[in-house]
């Protein structure tokens, strides 16, 4: 356990000095929900004009939930990027050598992530607060709202590892964020899920995002709803992507 | 090549360009696949906003189908100046220095494959949405314009990305721009017309944003009819900013050739 430790709080280290002093790799992960945050609640809050929007934060509470769990799930992709340069560099090929305990590696991977969403975050947060939106939940609901959030940044770095240590290169980018992109968009994003017609309320109903934003969205209102089949999903996603993490680590170091 | 007239070297540059980008995959097909994905998840999400009082389609589809056309050609400009910029750091363009090239060929035989793709782009999200439905106002003649204007946009923006490639000689460069210009992109009348965007400060950067009176020039053609401010407005930026692009790829690219 305490080479576990050990080896995490390295990487941990590392990654979060890597992060936070290089502006090319924090400027990207704090603008892009920034970005989305303004353009969704900015350009489309005539939406909640449409007959049937009943949300009743309003747009910009409605577009923020979107955009944190968002944030959250690409700041774990972020990470991805890094551990896929990690390997390019041959660094990682060092780590493996040195670690007494690999797994560690994958926690401290995870921790960064939860740190650079942790800021990304916070600022997102209080820019959307300055921006007048409303918060309707009490601190209870906000801090399980929280709580999701980071298990989904827990399992987007965790599936976005396992690309990277079995692909071992930048190149793979995309197959981390693609599957990501899309599952986030299929979900409910603009109005509610009962405003959606056709094939996407159809795939909207059965993806496993729109129990997240769903619930998200009831837990800043005020009004919780699928708040446990929306942990579940995300303790669930955790403990498979777990296992996907570490077999990918287990292909990196047969790959020596 | 001493002694042949200009579109004789355009020509040779042009099919070089072209070829160079029809044959690399990993760039062609998402221009393609993208503006489509993005298309129907905002399409599938937004339908509804069709019911706003005041809005100016029946369809929200017939409303978004211009925004492809702009979304094709920022890959346009980053597609355009990632090769050129390749062509720089591979030497390419050094070696080409010693030619009596002329500097005009070789910016508009680079720009030749942009055109291509472009025009690949326009025909795909066209008959995408005519299968879906889309009807433009303005029928056949209509399409032609949008075909056109279409082309024009990624020749502007191909000329911006061109004049990124040689004033920093970095393909790296140029892709690290390309979430500025998605900035540019989502900051305008994309997704709902201006006089319905009800943020203040929003409406006003819509408003100053050039990308919206772009897509609301191809949007006209769609789901208006023949709107003679909105064609002017968009053919007339659209040619602006490509004079503008040009003339800066061309002096940058006199710039690097004095260098080299």
């Amino acid at each position: 356990m305490r080479a576990f430790v050990s080896v995490a709080l390295a990487v941990t280290w590392r990654g979060i000095h890597n992060a936070f002093t290089n502006p090319s790799i924090l400027v990207p992960s704090l603008l892009f929900p920034l970005f989305f945050f303004t353009a969704f609640a900015g350009g489309l809050s005539r939406v909640s004009d449409v007959p049937g929007f009943d949300y009743p934060a309003g747009y910009t509470a409605f577009q923020f939930v979107f955009v944190f769990l968002q944030s959250a799930a690409f700041g774990g992709i972020f990470n991805g990027f890094a551990i896929a340069r990690d390997f390019e560099s041959g660094f990682s090929r060092r780590l493996l050598l040195a670690a007494p305990r690999r797994t560690g590696i994958i926690a401290g991977y995870a921790i960064v992530a939860l740190v650079r969403w942790a800021a990304t975050a916070s600022i997102v947060f209080s820019i959307a607060l300055l921006s007048g939106m409303k918060v309707l939940g009490d601190p209870d609901e906000l801090l399980a709202l929280i709580l999701l959030g980071l298990l989904l940044n827990v399992a987007a770095v965790l599936w976005a590892a396992g690309i990277a240590m079995r692909f071992r290169t930048l190149q793979a980018g995309p197959l981390m964020q693609v599957p990501v992109f899309l599952t986030l968009f299929l979900a409910p994003v603009y109005v509610p899920l009962d405003l959606l017609n056709g094939w996407i309320h159809t795939v909207a109903s059965v993806n496993p995002a729109t129990f997240l934003l769903e619930a998200g969205r009831g837990l800043f209102s005020g009004q919780p709803t699928e708040v446990g089949v929306a942990f579940a999903i995300a303790l669930g996603g955790v403990a498979l992507l777990t296992v996907w993490a570490v077999r990918g680590l287990k292909s990196a170091e047969s790959a020596g | 090549m001493s002694g042949s007239p200009l579109l004789l070297q355009v020509g040779y540059l042009a099919r070089r360009s072209v070829l160079r980008t029809l044959r690399q995959p990993m760039n062609v097909v998402p221009s393609f696949v993208f503006p489509l994905i993005l298309l129907a998840v905002n399409v599938g999400g937004l339908q509804s906003a069709a019911r706003i009082p005041g809005f100016p389609a029946a369809s929200y589809l017939d409303f978004a189908l211009a925004f492809t056309f702009l979304q094709g050609a920022l890959f346009a400009t980053t597609n355009a100046g990632t090769d050129l910029a390749r062509d720089i750091q591979t030497g390419f363009l050094n070696r080409l220095a010693l030619t009596p090239m002329r500097s005009a060929a070789l910016l508009l035989g680079q720009l030749a494959g942009v055109i291509a793709l472009a025009l690949i782009q326009a025909t795909l999200y066209l008959t995408v949405g005519l299968i879906a439905g889309v009807r433009p106002e303005t029928g056949v003649a209509g399409v032609f314009l949008i075909v056109f204007l279409g082309l024009l946009i990624a020749l502007a923006f191909g000329a911006i990305g061109a004049f990124l490639a040689l004033r920093t000689g970095s393909g790296e460069a140029i892709q690290a721009l390309f979430p500025l210009f998605f900035v540019f992109l989502f900051l305008s009348s994309m997704n709902l017309p201006r006089n319905l965007i009800e943020i203040e400060w929003f409406r006003t950067v819509a408003t100053i944003n050039p990308v919206s009176y772009l897509i609301e020039g191809i949007r006209s053609l769609i789901i208006t009819g023949w709107d003679v401010q909105a064609l002017l407005l968009g053919f007339g930026l659209a040619a602006g900013i490509a004079v503008v692009a040009l003339t800066a790829a061309s002096v940058a690219l006199e710039g690097r050739l004095a260098r080299s």
